[in-house]
């Protein structure tokens, strides 16, 4: 169905090759999954798909694109319109109408087509994907699982040959994510659409995906099972299949449980001795009886939260459970209509922002360092230092914008840190980062703790949290419903439960490492 | 049958702005302010049974305000500045004197019953006038408006629909980067330098914030077949500009000649040249925009068919307006004015009640607008 012919391709601005004579054929119905870290090319192979690259982006490309048998090479992206389906990470930024009927009806509107024929589809895609009841909506009110259900239904409701899909969930939280990807997963099987998807929860997606595409020096494509046992970045069932050497590799928690069998019987027997936290009695802030509400809306419910020195604490809960109001409220700059907060004395505290690049705003990264070390009045280049240890290799002639998510945050990080802040607050400092950005994430927010630093994270990554964080605050409605050590509240809850917890339930095992380690 | 017609839809956009303007022109002939009570009263309760559940809907609140606000101006000129002068004297204000140069202006000094009137009743009027646009802009949707205009016209729609959808994120992202900038310990703007920085840092981030979004707009609208047909040839596109410019250039020569009153021979009570200028005008307008939007083959989604209720709801505006005209050429065209100097109480008239009539119609005889969808709160 996609079969792409020797795609080279470079900016016009730089000698280095972004994909280098890249060949694979997708099989119509097949769904394919694109992995790769981030910067790898995966949204530039994407885009080469229906020529928004390099269309669009600039950039010299050479090779062919042939998609259902017809050579595409030359064509415009909006020739393609009724073959390629393209869905970006944000759905908000790609409305063009404002209500759910319109969004659903504007790509049939555009190539021509006639009115009833157009009802009829839109009646159909309004049930296809469970949004009948949205129909009439303001597309900026729904909720962003529901905004990047409309996304996906806007472009299939002209029925393209090939749907691809770049990171639909990055921009949702775990549940929303679900919603989209089971969506998916049931247009997969019902239509027999040509799926292309890259998606950074992998372990979502490769149970229904019939191949994979790897994206980093070079790109293969093969059986998903062959292609994940070399691949750099797996997901955690995947990684415990190779490291214990299982065969075949588990891709589903069934699967992972069957091979994981015989470790749980010896474990039931004899448990595993686990890592215990150790016991915190330094608190560096301690807030009491926190209020944030909205006009009738109560954010935060009265919440306390103590946080220890030395200890990465998580903040978890579904979106708009209140983690972000209450992490400005105990930092001091957002609202707060009830409660004290008391640091230490001499102790500052620090929030990085959802959106780190909302505080980088000059034109280089060697400039924002040097303006924090002003801010902060101290001896010139310590930011830009510290930023070296934090994460090398960043130049300090780019401009932030052209930064990964990652190097961004990174920088605001460093920016944040150069005061020498004893409380530091994360508001999801993972979402968009891959496997790789977030292991680096891991180790800094690790360092900082051992230097006897408080930091709270709000996520929505259990791996994460599984990996870097002891102890773990679960809010729901603006109230908090369960503290406690991780292996605790993670290994006893169905939803936030890691796949290695899950594999190995009810030992609380929640890292691969931490299998590996007990099973000897 | 009946039922069918009452079923809950929206009406063509075209025939709410007809009726609007028709009763903004009988509004414009009369200066009886029970009459132009009597008109926005209309406005208002049409509005209120047919309105939809849209922001511009509810903004019909603003335009009585805008009216109530234009009248107070209008009346506080004629305290403050005279004019219009009767001998009823109200109340005696001290007088400012002004030097022998600016006659024709004074500034305060006695005010008479009758500058009072002038002021209430040209306010109420222009009161009117504007709040019958309001209704127009609260009953039809001003989206499917833009969508009913000619297929030439259809860029203009897209624009306004982006940037009616760009305003409120670019809100969002201000407030954002506003809350962001609080956790940068920035050192106090002193001199005007400083204060230029920190200009600089909310708009830096808000402006790039919007530069990309509209790129990946672009890029959506591009992937999902914008722009695909419709892209006319070199030829019909100079053509369709040569026709627009000729027809407002015509549309120009007659208006010109329609406000300086131009001497023009007369046939049948016509004016020879104005009519056929404009015809003309209005023909090449016409035949621009066909031939500017024919290769156009864009289709629109659930478009709104012109029916018996529009027609109503027209003609309901009209028989209004006419009526009124009537009423000034062959009835008592004090009525309609009623006289200020000296002062009578103004009357409505039976013939003046039944023009209220006519023009409160729409209210009952057309069918509703979809009921109110519930709304879920933005998160």
């Amino acid at each position: 169905m996609i079969r792409f012919e020797d795609i080279t391709f470079r900016y016009a601005s730089s000698e280095a090759l972004r994909l280098d004579s890249v060949n694979f054929e997708i099989e119509e119905g097949e769904l394919c999954l694109v992995v790769g870290p981030t910067g790898s090319g995966k949204s530039t192979l994407l885009g080469c798909i229906n020529n928004l690259v390099p269309r669009f982006t600039g950039g010299v490309r050479t090779g062919r694109v042939v998609i259902d048998g017809q050579d595409t090479t030359l064509l415009q992206p909006r020739e393609l319109a009724t073959t390629v389906g393209y869905v970006g990470q944000d759905p908000l930024a790609g409305f063009v109408t404002d209500t759910v009927e319109e969004e659903l009806a504007y790509s049939m509107e555009q190539l021509g087509f006639a009115p009833a024929e157009m009802r009829r589809r839109v009646e159909e895609t309004l049930d296809l994907l469970g949004i009948a009841e949205l129909r009439s909506r303001d597309l900026r009110t729904l909720s962003g699982g529901q905004q990047q259900r409309v996304a996906i239904g806007s472009v299939l409701a002209s029925s393209p040959k090939v749907l691809v899909l770049d990171e639909p969930t990055s921009a949702l939280d775990p549940i929303a994510a679900e919603e989209v990807l089971a969506m998916i997963s049931r247009l997969v099987r019902d239509l027999g659409t040509t799926v292309v998807i890259a998606e950074h929860r992998m372990e979502r997606v490769i149970e229904f995906a019939d191949s994979v595409l790897l994206v980093s020096s070079t790109v293969q494509h093969g059986e998903t099972r062959e292609i994940l046992a070399v691949s750099p970045i797996k997901p955690p069932l995947v990684e415990l299949g190779t490291r214990m050497g299982w065969q075949p590799l588990p891709l589903t928690i069934r699967e992972g449980r069957r091979l994981a069998n015989p470790q749980r019987r010896a474990w039931a027997d004899e448990p595993p001795g686990l890592p215990v936290p150790t016991p915190r009695d330094e608190p560096k802030l301690t807030a009491k009886d926190i209020i944030v509400r909205y006009g009738p809306k109560v954010a935060v419910a009265g919440v306390d939260v103590t946080l220890h020195a030395g200890e990465v604490t998580a903040l978890m809960g579904r979106n708009g459970c209140g983690k972000s109001s209450l992490m400005w409220a105990l930092h001091g700059a957002g609202r707060r209509d009830g409660g004290t907060v008391s640091l230490g004395d001499e102790t500052r505290i620090s929030l990085v922002p959802q959106t780190p690049s909302d505080l980088l705003y000059l034109t280089s990264v060697a400039a924002e360092c040097e303006q924090s070390d002003q801010e902060a009045g101290l001896p010139e280049g310590t930011t830009l230092a510290l930023l070296r240890r934090l994460v090398p290799g960043i130049e300090p002639e780019a401009h932030p914008r052209d930064l990964s998510e990652g190097q961004k945050l990174a920088v605001v990080l460093a920016v944040e840190l150069a005061g020498n802040p004893q409380v530091v607050l994360l508001d999801e400092p993972t979402r968009g980062l891959d496997y790789g950005a977030k292991e680096a994430l891991s180790d800094i927010v690790a360092g900082m703790a051992r230097e006897g630093r408080a930091v709270l994270i709000a996520t929505h990554d259990v791996e994460m949290v599984a990996q870097t964080c002891e102890r773990v605050i679960v809010m729901a409605e603006g109230e908090v419903v369960s503290d406690g050590p991780t292996r605790e509240v993670l290994a006893n809850s169905a939803l936030l439960a890691t796949q290695v917890a899950k594999v190995a339930n009810p030992t609380p095992v929640l890292t691969v490492e931490e299998f590996v380690h007990a099973a000897g | 049958m009946i039922r069918r017609y009452l079923l809950p839809r929206p009406l063509h956009p075209f025939s709410w702005w007809g009726w609007a303007i028709a009763l903004a022109v009988a509004a414009s002939s009369a200066s009886n302010p029970l009459l132009l009570l009597g008109i926005i009263a209309v406005a208002s309760l049409v509005v209120m049974a047919r309105r939809a559940d849209s922001p511009w809907a509810k903004a019909f609140k603003l335009y009585l305000w805008l009216g109530v606000f234009i009248v107070i101006l209008r009346v506080g000129f004629r305290i403050v500045f005279g004019g219009g002068d009767g001998p009823t004297i109200l109340f005696n204000l001290p007088e400012v004197p002004l030097p022998t140069w600016v006659r024709g202006i004074r500034l305060l000094g006695s005010v008479s019953l009758e500058a009072v009137l002038t002021g209430l009743y040209d306010g109420l009027r222009l009161a009117t006038i504007i709040i019958c646009v309001g209704a127009a802009n609260a009953l039809a949707n001003p989206k499917k408006l833009l969508a009913s205009l000619p297929g030439a016209l259809y860029e203009l729609g897209t624009i306004m629909v982006v940037a009616v959808s760009a305003l409120p994120q670019l809100g969002d992202s201000l407030q954002r980067v506003m809350r962001a900038r609080k956790l940068r310990r920035s050192p106090e703007a002193r001199t005007r330098r400083q204060r230029l920085r920190v200009v600089e840092t909310i708009i830096v981030p808000v402006l790039s914030d919007a530069l990309e979004r509209s790129l990946s707009l672009a890029a959506s609208m591009d992937v999902r077949g914008y722009g695909r047909s419709g892209t006319a040839n070199p030829l019909d596109r100079a053509l369709g500009l040569a026709l627009g410019l000729g027809a407002m250039s015509l549309i120009a020569v007659w208006a010109y000649r329609y406000l300086a009153n131009a001497p023009d021979t007369f046939v049948l009570g016509f004016p020879v040249l104005s009519t056929a200028l404009l015809l003309l005008g209005l023909a090449a307008a016409g035949l621009a925009l066909w031939v500017s939007g024919r290769t156009v083959q864009r289709t629109r989604y659930r478009p709104i068919r012109w029916g018996l209720a529009e027609t109503l709801v027209v003609a309901s505006g009209v028989a209004a307006a006419l009526l009124i005209r009537l009423i000034a050429r062959y009835g008592d065209a004090t009525a309609l004015f009623p006289s200020i100097h000296p002062f009578t109480w103004p009357e409505l008239t039976l013939p003046l009640l039944g023009v209220l009539a006519i023009a409160a119609l729409p209210a009952f005889i057309t069918p509703p607008p979809y009921a109110a969808a519930p709304r879920r709160q933005p998160a």
